[in-house]
């Protein structure tokens, strides 16, 4: 097993990030590191596809001088996939900061237990 | 352990040390703020502080209260609640990583061409990719031209995202609501800004030019080199946000207002949507399209995906800036 | 081709530019074009509906110049015919009933804002309903995701806003889960369309290879989904999220949003991983496992509350719960009840939702039980609303709970290892419902005693247009009720297609 994760190195990274991250994401109180979280999820993923794409000593899938064999690039597929799935980080990010924002423009606090405490809090007055 | 310098309070480490831990700020005597803080700003800062301490007391309060066994006994269940949290997140992280680790090692090797992924579906992207949509670049003739429909479901998603923040921060200037007003006053951060900052002016100068231009470069050649929309169109918004903050919000405005960047947003999305729609319709229905590919490698080729890629980068454009602009005052 | 089976593709692109248009107009006429484009996305499902009942096939429709395993694809059939038709029918009837409350609880300027979630949210159900390519499905998940994140704050409130970043939190967990299982499963079969996927995964099996990942995909995926769709343990954001939204949002997250996923994920079991192969690798008793223990929690938990919104929104947990175990419980027939009551369960509880929203009226906008006495006199046709959907809950008969009930008892009776706990989960999970729904509808029945404090003086408005969707979300319950033959049929035929 250990020798087969040397090989796949790069998704062994991978998915030890995705693990830290997830679990920030679910766990951690800070608002601020949840999304911090979040994002080394989602890029975390992208390495994996990235790495998934990947085939040793074949150059980027940009048509050079008009050679066109498979045997010439590495597969395209996965790059495009990374490509849609960082705007949709983006957006997501964006969202969330801006959540946070309002969020600690009305509590005063990043946590997000206090946060839920003291709308209750609200709410009863 | 080695002496320390005499010195070591003046010291560059002391600073740069004192910086990563986070307790002072290098640009703090720079820029010296507390002159400007408004008052309505100032008030809302020692009615939080004075609610923090109102909160520690009414913990302190409650501690003495109820003192006694139950109590100590409550505060250590706390304790120990939050310990075997800390525990437990550790072993659901190390349990999803086990988990995955384990799969990971059942996959196929990285970079064999011989894995499943590398199929006929690659072959043929690689192979006919640029007489079927004349884009030098695959992996833009494959996002915008074979696979067009997740791009504008993408397209979709930075829109909406953007409309969400709208909600969030815009700050109506003319609301006659009072809260609202006293938030536009709060959020005004102009009295940070630095005015007229000749250093950075003077940079801006030099570097939003060429910032636009590499931009505009990266977007019109997405079917010919690395790039394409969404990396053009982020390089764009980076530069007018440089703009922004060298030249203030009365310069910029002249350019760019937020009706600027709704007509833009729904020209360029209009344009998309239609565009696509056209090019599904007549592919679903085994029409031609009609639309010349033009020569490989030439700007002008490649069909629908330079407009399309103009189009993208125009909304993504906006967008940054946009978002810029929201999360610093809340408006245009 | 003819020329219907292009409605999908239109009723998807229909609403997405809806969505895009409505940024530039004003609040009235963003409504006003968002309701035109509901009825007429509603209409042309209904014509692929037909279409496909006529055939009797489905039919995948290409999304562009390249054929399956290169360009993108969508697929029709009845299943999805009666999904779509469904959907747009509720959205429609959602959105009228809580246009008052919209327009109160929104901002003037922003109203146009909430409507291009609401079209966007149709176009991205109705594409995650259609899809047959998994990056897509992720795409349109995302678009869902995000549109409900802003229907939830839109509201501004402080409560709506931390019920909105949990919301977001959870569903970001999800999704992350759900992208990593199709990057396995990408590398494992090399396409992301579902039909060859399905044929790649099939021949894997068959091989006996890469055995591991695709148990992992499985409960990746199936996980991923489950906790954006709110399954027992994962529930958390759900009390919040539908009790402190506007009406039209609660009425559309609880009815739509996670049904959209639920259905996805049974697209995607059916048309990618096998269902046969969920049942042998055991995944399907996992979620007949979650899916009990949901329908008991979430209706105890719902019994606890005293807010009779929040106690409507833990009760969805149960309902949920009800899904995931006829999806767990592995056979055609438990998947056909789960498929019915997503429908049942969609059209009763936008029918509470909406429903509440004339008892809190006339309650002085209080949601305890002890404002809410009387309140069924106070607006009969509210009382009478609430009524319905609560004895539909339970399972009265000749509404559309008691279908689905039936549905369960009898998928149950084919499945003999699980007979016995479904039954008396089913009879519990009956009882618990019907102990909170009837109490509030008791409450709702009698008279207000001396001590209660006084109702401020509303001036009851005069809507018509909650009436008008009360009555017909009555309607809905009903013809799924009486009418459920030929329904249950096309759920039939369309999974049949499906496999």
């Amino acid at each position: 097993m250990l020798q087969h994760l040397s090989l796949n190195i790069e998704e062994t990274a991978a998915v030890i990030l995705f693990g830290v991250g997830f679990t920030i994401l679910l766990l951690h109180r800070n608002l601020i590191k949840k999304i911090m979280g979040m994002n080394v999820m989602d890029t975390a993923t992208y390495l994996f596809l990235a790495s998934k794409g990947y085939i040793t000593g074949r150059a980027v899938p940009i048509v050079v001088d008009g050679v066109q064999e498979v045997e010439a690039y590495i597969n395209p597929v996965p790059s495009g996939l990374v490509l849609t799935g960082i705007v949709v980080s983006v957006s997501t990010t964006a969202l969330m900061l801006s959540l946070t924002i309002r969020l600690y423009e009305r509590y005063h606090s990043l946590d997000l237990d206090e946060i839920l405490i003291m709308a209750k809090e609200e709410e009863q007055t | 352990m080695s002496r320390r310098k005499d010195n070591y309070e003046t010291s560059r480490w002391l600073k740069f040390k004192t910086w990563v831990d986070g307790e002072t700020d290098p640009l703090s005597s720079g820029m010296d703020p507390t002159e400007v803080i408004p008052e309505s700003r100032m008030r809302e800062r020692r009615k939080d502080l004075a609610r923090r301490k109102a909160y520690d007391e009414e913990l302190t309060r409650i501690a003495a209260h109820h003192e006694g066994k139950t109590e100590i006994m409550k505060a250590r269940g706390i304790r120990y609640f939050q310990k075997f949290y800390k525990v437990m997140s550790v072993i659901l992280c190390l349990g999803i990583i086990l988990v995955l680790l384990w799969t990971v090692s059942a996959l196929p090797v990285t970079g064999n061409a011989g894995n499943p992924a590398n199929n006929e579906v690659a072959a043929r992207y690689i192979e006919k990719g640029l007489q079927e949509t004349g884009a030098v670049n695959i992996v833009t003739g494959m996002i915008l031209d074979y696979r067009a429909f997740d791009t504008f479901g993408e397209s979709c998603v930075l829109f909406i995202a953007s409309c969400c923040v709208l909600v969030l921060l815009r700050l109506d200037a003319d609301s006659k609501n009072e809260s609202i007003k006293k938030m536009i006053a709060e959020s005004d951060d102009r009295h940070f800004e630095p005015k007229d900052d000749i250093i950075l002016q003077k940079c801006a100068c030099v570097l939003v030019p060429v910032i636009m231009i590499f931009g505009i470069y990266i977007v019109l050649n997405g079917h010919l080199s690395p790039g394409g929309g969404f990396s053009g169109g982020a390089v764009l918004g980076s530069g007018l946000i440089l703009y922004l903050t060298a030249y203030g919000y009365r310069k910029m405005s002249r350019l760019f207002t937020e009706k600027v960047y709704r007509r833009t947003t729904l020209c360029a999305l209009t344009f998309y949507c239609l565009a696509k729609s056209y090019s599904f319709f007549t592919g679903a229905n085994h029409l031609e399209s009609g639309i010349p590919l033009g020569t490989p490698g030439a700007i002008l080729s490649s069909g629908l995906i330079l407009p399309l890629n103009i189009c993208v980068g125009l909304v993504v454009a906006c967008t940054m800036y946009v978002f810029y602009t929201l999360f610093r005052k809340g408006g245009m | 081709m003819s020329f219907v089976q292009n409605f999908p593709f239109f009723s998807i692109i229909i609403a997405m530019f809806s969505g895009i248009v409505s940024s530039v107009l004003d609040g009235k006429k963003a409504r006003n074009l968002s309701l035109v484009m509901i009825a007429v996305t509603t209409a042309l499902s209904a014509g692929t509906l037909a279409f496909c009942l006529g055939t009797g096939e489905s039919y995948t429709f290409m999304m562009g110049h390249f054929p399956a395993p290169w360009g993108n694809e969508i697929r029709a059939g009845v299943l999805e015919g009666v999904t779509a038709v469904f959907f747009g029918v509720i959205m429609f009837l959602a959105v009228i009933g809580g246009l008052e409350h919209t327009a109160e609880d929104v901002e003037e300027k922003k109203l146009n804002l909430f409507y291009i979630m609401i079209d966007l949210m149709l176009s991205s159900l109705l594409a995650l309903v259609y899809t047959n390519d998994l990056f897509t499905a992720y795409v349109f998940v995302e678009i869902n995701t995000i549109a409900g994140c802003g229907l939830i704050m839109i509201r501004q409130k402080g409560r709506s806003m931390s019920a909105a970043i949990r919301y977001m939190i959870m569903s970001q967990l999800g999704s992350g889960l759900f992208l990593i299982g199709l990057s396995i499963l990408y590398d494992v079969t090399g396409h992301l369309l579902m039909s060859p996927a399905k044929e790649s995964v099939e021949m894997l099996v068959a091989e006996g290879s890469y055995r591991l990942p695709l148990l992992v995909i499985m409960a990746v995926i199936g996980v991923g989904l489950a906790i954006k769709s709110g399954l027992y343990p994962f529930h958390y954001w759900i009390p919040d999220t539908y009790g402190y939204a506007t009406p039209t949002a609660s009425a559309v997250l609880s009815g739509l949003v996670s049904k959209g996923y639920i259905f996805l994920l049974i697209k995607i079991f059916y048309r990618v991983l096998g269902y046969e192969n969920l049942v042998s690798s055991q995944m399907a008793n996992v979620l007949y496992v979650f899916g009990i223990v949901g329908m008991v929690m979430g209706s105890l938990h719902a019994i606890h509350e005293t807010d009779t919104r929040r106690m409507t929104a833990y009760s969805s947990v149960a309902q949920i719960g009800y899904i995931y175990m006829g999806i767990g419980l592995g056979t055609s027939y438990g998947m056909v009840a789960a498929v019915f009551h997503i429908f049942t369960h969609s059209a009763t509880k936008a029918l509470l939702f909406i429903s509440a929203v004339g008892l809190y009226e006339v309650s002085g906008d209080k949601k305890d039980y002890v404002s809410l006495r009387g309140a069924g006199y106070r607006n009969p046709l509210a009382g009478i609303g609430f009524t319905v959907g609560s004895l539909s809950m339970v399972g009265f008969p000749m509404l559309s709970g008691f279908i689905s009930k039936l549905l369960f008892a009898t998928s149950a009776l084919e499945s003999p290892h699980k007979m016995l706990p479904t039954l008396i989960v089913l009879a519990v999970s009956t009882t618990l419902n019907a102990v909170y729904f009837l109490r509030l509808v008791i409450t709702l029945y009698s008279r207000r005693r001396p001590e209660d404090a006084p109702i401020p003086e509303t001036v009851p408005r005069k809507s018509w247009h909650l009436r008008l969707a009360i009555l017909c979300f009555i309607g809905v319950n009903l013809v799924l009720g009486l009418a459920s033959q030929p329904i249950v049929q096309a759920i039939t035929d369309g999974l049949a297609m499906f496999g």
